[in-house]
């Protein structure tokens, strides 16, 4: 999995800067990354991975840490 | 001062039968209680008042509640200021206030977990397409309302989410048929508050002539009260029967729950009944006498509530216990059905005697 892709992926989905995707980057710390934009999120990665994300791992998704496991978990592509 | 709230177990809700429960239980809100005592200067100012010193219960009836309108006028928390991550407000109609409820991140984590558990056991694992019976301009800004609350909690178990309501609640019926349409083959979640689908959704088509065939595995989900729906004497039986007929909705389920105690929902089963996950439960207390019996006000007790003291819970709805473990659908612990609301002039003197 490509750590790059996913950070554009979160970048465009959050609309803020690539730079500020860190793995630091968490849910609900920063006001463009709530429970709505979550969804959206969810959407994205699944659009641009070609994956079906289960219900608890989006739950479980409350980090770009978090993000990068849950993804490369599924075994997605670049 | 206690470092760390009990863990609650949240996995498998319905397989634990219910003297294994309430024994859990019990004792994980016995915990809560001295874990509020020592954070929350008002609660325990009034446990002091009402209990003296003795608030560690033998029995889950024995936990010390509040009524649910204290929520109204006290803004009570266990938590620092700015460790509220957000905070919730029941959808009370205008001119009347509004409960306020704080939640930091871990208890707001719990009540995602708890719904999740919930849910799942009722439509499985996998995220459905998901019509949500409700307009977008619901979850946008301003105050996060139950009915925001949960939209959002209920999207987690959705995908391709589409709404089915514009901004004026009127339904959006190309895109709703489109939605059909595209997920024929797979079953669809509905979900959207119970008298926002009857009004908007059900009777709208009724009134237009549409109709919709969502297929035999789609399932709608709606919560939130019947008042509306008991005003012009519409019941479960009549609401499922519809649905039936104008869509081919065949799989429904209300569930029971409040702002109060979000994540604490309980799920209608197939035969008919609300059941209680293990990590909450519901006595019922005589109107008059406040005593434990089978039917009566219904009290909440959840294992969730971390930042604010709502463990346990009186609320203005009548219920009957039904039954415990031995339920035809096959779950375990208390199932139960609920009647309405406490009528007003009577409620006056059930409730306050715990508020002063």
């Amino acid at each position: 999995m490509s750590i790059d892709k996913l950070k554009a992926t979160f970048a465009e989905s959050l609309g803020i800067p690539a730079g500020d995707v860190t793995d630091a980057l968490a849910y609900n710390k920063v006001p463009q990354w709530d429970s709505v934009a979550h969804m959206a999120l969810v959407a994205a990665i699944e659009r641009d991975f070609d994956i079906l994300i289960s219900t608890d791992d989006v739950i479980d998704m409350s980090s770009f840490a978090k993000a990068r496991e849950i993804v490369a978990r599924y075994g997605a592509g670049t | 001062m206690t470092d760390a709230p009990p863990a609650v177990t949240l996995a498998d809700p319905y397989s634990v039968p219910q003297a294994e429960r309430e024994a859990r239980l019990l004792a994980d809100l016995n915990a809560l209680t001295a874990w509020h005592r020592e954070r929350c200067a008002g609660y325990d100012a009034m446990l002091r008042g009402v209990y003296g010193g003795a608030t560690q219960a033998a029995r889950l009836a024995d936990v010390p509640y509040l009524p649910v309108r204290l929520f109204k006028h006290l803004a009570l928390r266990s938590v620092p200021d700015d460790a509220v991550v957000r905070q919730l407000t029941s959808s009370g109609t205008s001119g009347r206030q509004v409960s306020r409820i704080f939640l930091d991140a871990e208890t707001s984590a719990l009540q995602v977990r708890a719904l999740a558990a919930i849910v799942q056991d009722f439509i499985g694992r996998q995220r459905l397409p998901m019509l949500i019976v409700d307009s977008a301009q619901t979850i946008r800004g301003g105050a996060f309302s139950a009915r925001t609350a949960g939209v959002l909690g209920f999207s987690n178990f959705g995908r391709h989410h589409e709404y089915a309501l514009d901004e004026a609640m009127q339904p959006r019926w190309d895109a709703i048929e489109r939605f059909v349409d595209t997920h024929r083959d797979a079953p669809i979640l509905l979900f959207g508050f119970t008298w926002v689908v009857w009004r908007h959704f059900l009777e709208a088509a009724e009134s237009a002539g549409r109709r919709l065939d969502v297929g035999p595995r789609s399932v709608l989900v709606h919560g939130g009260g019947w008042k509306k729906l008991a005003d012009e004497r519409v019941d479960n039986a009549t609401f499922k029967r519809r649905l039936a007929e104008r869509f081919g909705l065949v799989r429904v389920a209300n569930y029971y729950g409040m702002v109060e105690q979000v994540g604490s929902i309980y799920m209608e089963c197939e035969a008919g009944y609300l059941h209680a996950p293990a990590f909450a439960d519901v006595v019922m207390r005589d109107t008059a006498t406040l005593a434990p019996a089978d039917s009566g006000a219904v009290e909440v007790l959840s294992a969730l509530p971390r930042s604010y003291p709502g463990h346990a819970i009186l609320t203005e709805d009548l219920g009957t216990i039904r039954g415990r473990d031995d339920c035809a659908c096959g779950r375990k612990g208390t199932y139960f059905h609920i009647h309405g609301r406490i009528p007003a002039a009577e409620l006056r003197g059930c409730s306050d005697v715990r508020a002063t």
